[in-house]
């Protein structure tokens, strides 16, 4: 842990966004985390995403469970409410909280063990319903908090920190949600925030659930030869799908089959496309989960933008509620009287 | 982009960027640190190692490391250096077992140095534990030229000047008082091994206008730095009730606030060109202003008005300027009713005393031709130093060119070649103490710049040497020294340990590290775009990975150490860089450099 707080320098070359705030407006209380923790990449990831989406911190809901992965929400966005629950029951907290006002930004951070042990079912039925907001795991591959054992997206065959090797099947987070109508599905690397934010600021713009897979490796106990989820075998590793560009004025550029061509963005920079498998399209469900089996069948992972679908409604939108939030409906209205659940009851018989 | 070889002293020296702008080259973070531990004596020495005159400057110095402070650059003020230069010579205790001394036994090398100034004295510091015999000629019956003669008694006590000139003058100088050189012959027909003059500038400019030698009107027309050294001695006690001060440098302001002091009561300055091309240092024209001494700005005198045998009043032009005010245009004139001038428009080398026959030759504005590195003259053995070799500048300029010269005339008497340096070598130290704790205090400190207090107005114009500055008290020092930002303790990185986590990157928190392809600017995409070309990139070797680079934009780091305390394989360190500068008869510098001791 860091012996002092980042300080606050007033320096006057900070970038502002459109509500005038800078990236400092974002930041939470100092990580405990371990130094060089993925997950501490992925909370700046976010950060940064939400500054430049110039969300205002308040209007920002961050939800979590338990684990490593679970104490970040600690770490961003100080001045947005926040909700610490249960092992594993980030997602249906969230369900309620989403339930009760929709006005309201949706961060969920979650881990590989708490999404994808104990919590799986929750996961699921979070996905189901396609709640709207933006569901991160910061996968590792192993429990950190408990001293390294194999979680449920360990790949068969890695090796623990001592050399024993996995022999159960990983549960890859986006076949399962792909499996069951998931409609915003990727996966990103936390040593690599180039890509990493425009997939979070589109998760963050999605209509419904938006679930993003991030391998975080755990320097403590899973960054080691033999591991998959290690920053040296993700980086030799990682093919990618396809990167999210916010929606601007359009660039034609013409992508080479092989290599990479750099393209200048709007504001500047420039953006490196990768020649994605020819014929690979984002809306075909089926063709992701092939996708995905194929590459991890060749030990590669995965990265970018998997699957998208905006043409499915939310849980709100499903359900006919009200447009504003139910937090402000006015109690004679949220609660008519006896009268009316009378009228309600008879309606059923 | 190259790599940045750390290992250059060179490059971390102008990342400490107070030391880099002292021309002395003082250790300013360290001696800052051992302030704030309360051990004065041992922040005096640091200083006196390059400075010399640490009680002196602590009071007088111009400061060319402060508007060069990290500090500034990040709240917009920068480290109150020179008022804890002060701290640290008040509050010191006895050094004297502590400080250079003579040996028994002399070397049989003879010097002569002509002046008694900083210059001079400076020369003897370095030469006189190296065994030679130096023999000091002084016009005055007084040493520390013009520290004594310019700057007036309200800035600069007397007994803060004897103190430390004596120090040296006991070393075993062979002082000459009341010795005004006439003949530069006959100086080196005395057979010395080597000549330093460090005579200064002692000839203030003359203003030849209408009025001037009108013979009654020249008795209250007086020339600045000759009118304050006549207050120094004692000559002149008293000025009239209206004084005019022409020119808006230094002098001028000693003079208008001397002027103050010596019963003047509307005092006005007079400046050609507006605000902001003032010559005198911003700290000096606020103390001036705050004596309420009227600055009046684009001005240009034509004529002294006489009137019956009595100086009544200056004429002048008004000017109107260009933006930059390169040119003027005149757009009416002024008299303005005064019983005194003061002329305070600069002053320039004089050598009347040097024959031109031998063989030290002199360039424009009879300055003389002086090697800027060496300060040896076109006569071999012969070294100027000090305003004596190029003209005005300041008393810690006068300390360098000596220190300089103290080197050049220590190869010269062994008949080595005078141009002949050691190289600047440096130390490189780790400061880690353990998981997260380091040898210095890393936190940044948000106070702002403390505030000197003064005396009272009523009280300091009572008598001619009251101290205006009372120094800093215990609560401005504290919380002082913790504005200094550690500039020499430098993040090192070492390449091959790093796995490019981002989590140094994350952490910064002024953004100034970047992990990126290498390209050559402008192409080098940083995480926040340099703004300040005259501060260092620090690039590092390709890294394991992927073959990116480091980047570290050292303009605005703060030295916190947090890159250092979230690096998970130790890939940053930070390392306490000591400078070490060479001076006369110091053997080569030790370098040594440590790794951070981290697996490879």
């Amino acid at each position: 842990m860091p012996s002092i707080v980042k300080p606050l320098i007033p320096l006057a070359t900070l970038p502002r966004n459109d509500l005038g705030l800078t990236p400092r407006n974002y930041e939470g209380a100092m990580s405990t985390l371990c130094a060089g923790c993925g997950h501490d990449s992925v909370t700046a990831a976010l950060m940064q995403a939400l500054f430049e989406l110039s969300i205002p911190p308040y209007k920002v809901a961050k939800l979590s469970g338990i684990g490593c992965s679970s104490k970040t929400t600690a770490y961003f966005a100080g001045e947005a409410h926040g909700f610490n629950s249960v092992h594993g029951r980030m997602p249906t907290i969230a369900t309620g909280a989403i339930a009760a006002n929709r006005e309201l930004h949706y961060v969920g951070v979650s881990g590989d063990g708490d999404s994808l042990s104990i919590g799986l079912g929750h996961l699921a039925h979070a996905v189901r319903r396609n709640i709207r907001m933006l569901y991160v795991i910061d996968n590792n591959g192993v429990y950190g908090l408990t001293k390294g054992q194999f979680s449920a997206s360990a790949d068969i065959g890695s090796t623990s920190k001592k050399g024993e090797a996995n022999a159960f099947a990983p549960i890859d987070p986006l076949m399962l949600a792909l499996s069951i109508g998931a409609t915003f599905v990727a996966r990103g690397f936390s040593g690599d925030k180039e890509r990493l934010v425009p997939i979070l600021k589109a998760g963050l713009s999605h209509r419904g659930l938006a679930l993003v897979d991030v391998i975080s490796p755990c320097v403590q106990f899973n960054d080691h030869e033999g591991s998959t989820k290690s920053y040296l075998f993700v980086r030799e590793h990682e093919v990618s799908a396809t990167d999210f560009v916010e929606p601007r004025e359009t660039i034609v550029a013409h992508v080479p089959d092989q290599g990479v061509l750099a393209v200048p963005m709007h504001d500047g920079s420039q953006m490196h496309f990768r020649a994605v498998p020819a014929g690979y399209d984002p809306t075909d469900r089926a063709a992701a989960m092939h996708y995905l089996q194929d590459r991890h069948a060749q030990g590669e992972v995965v990265t970018g933008l998997v699957y998208a679908d905006e043409g499915v409604p939310d849980l709100h939108e499903l359900s006919g509620t009200p447009e504003g939030p139910l937090a402000a409906v006015p109690f004679d209205r949220l609660c008519p009287g006896a009268d009316e659940l009378a009228r309600l009851q008879d309606s059923f018989r | 982009m190259k790599p940045t070889d750390i290992h250059d002293p060179g490059y971390y020296h102008q990342v400490v960027d107070c030391q880099w702008a002292c021309p002395a080259h003082t250790n300013v973070p360290e001696y800052i640190r051992l302030i704030a531990q309360g051990r004065f004596d041992d922040a005096y020495l640091v200083n006196r190692e390059s400075n010399v005159f640490p009680a002196i400057l602590g009071r007088t110095c111009d400061r060319p490391c402060e508007p060069a402070c990290r500090r500034e650059r990040i709240d917009g003020a920068p480290v109150a250096i020179c008022r804890l230069k002060r701290v640290a010579a008040d509050l010191r205790g006895d050094v004297s077992d502590r400080l250079p001394r003579a040996p028994e036994q002399q070397n049989g090398k003879r010097i002569a140095c002509i002046g008694a100034g900083p210059a001079s004295l400076t020369v003897a510091n370095d030469l006189l534990p190296l065994g030679y015999a130096v023999t000091m000629f002084e016009q005055h019956n007084v040493g520390g030229g013009l520290m004594r003669t310019n700057i007036p008694a309200f800035r600069l006590p007397a007994a803060v000047l004897d103190e430390e000139t004596q120090i040296i003058l006991d070393m075993g100088v062979d002082i000459r008082y009341d010795t005004p050189i006439n003949s530069m012959r006959a100086v080196l027909d005395e057979g010395f091994d080597a000549v330093f003059v460090g005579s200064g500038a002692p000839r203030g400019k003359e203003l030849n206008l209408p009025g001037r030698w009108d013979e009654v009107g020249d008795s209250h027309i007086h020339i600045g730095i000759d009118w304050l050294q006549s207050i120094a001695f004692g000559h002149i006690e008293s000025i009239g009730k209206q004084v005019l001060i022409i020119g808006v440098g230094n002098t001028a302001m000693d003079c208008c606030r001397s002027s103050r002091r010596l019963g003047g009561k509307d005092i006005t300055v007079i400046a050609r060109r507006p605000r902001g091309f003032f010559k005198a240092s911003p700290w000096e024209l606020e103390d001036a202003e705050e004596e309420q001494v009227e600055i009046l700005v684009n001005h240009a005198p034509t004529r002294f008005v006489v009137e019956d045998g009595r100086l009544t009043g200056v004429e002048f032009d008004i000017l109107e300027w260009d933006e930059g005010a390169r040119h003027s245009t005149t757009v009416g004139a002024v008299t303005l009713p005064c019983s005194d001038v003061i002329l305070a428009i600069g002053q320039e080398n004089a050598f009347p005393w040097i024959e031109k026959d031998l063989g030290v030759e002199f360039g424009e504005w009879d300055v003389p031709v002086v090697d800027e590195t060496t300060m040896e003259s076109t006569l071999p053995g012969v070294f100027f130093g000090g305003d004596s070799a190029f003209g005005p500048k300041n008393i810690i300029w006068a300390v360098e060119h000596a220190h300089q010269a103290a080197m050049s005339i220590h190869q010269h008497c062994q008949g080595l070649p005078v141009a002949k340096r050691a190289p600047f070598g440096m130390n490189l130290l780790s400061t880690k103490m353990g998981l997260s704790q380091w040898s210095y205090a890393n936190d940044y400190n948000p106070a702002s710049r403390q505030k000197m207090d003064h005396v009272e107005l009523t009280k300091r114009f009572a008598q001619l040497d009251v101290e205006v500055e009372l120094g800093f008290s215990v609560e401005q020092t504290v919380r002082e020294v913790q504005r200094c930002l550690n500039c020499d303790v430098q993040t090192a990185f070492e390449a091959p340990l790093c796995i490019e986590c981002d989590a140094c990157i994350d952490v910064c928190p002024v953004d100034c590290l970047t992990i990126t392809a290498n390209e050559d600017e402008p192409g080098l995409k940083l995480k926040a775009p340099r703004t300040n070309a005259d501060q260092g990139l620090y690039i590092s070797d390709p890294l394991p990975q992927t073959g990116r680079v480091m980047v570290k934009d050292e303009n605005v780091c703060v030295h916190c150490g947090l890159c250092a305390e979230r690096c998970p394989t130790a890939a940053w360190d930070m390392q306490k860089f000591d400078l070490i500068v060479p001076y006369a008869g110091r053997s080569l510098p030790i370098v040594a450099v440590t790794s951070n001791g981290a697996r490879k």
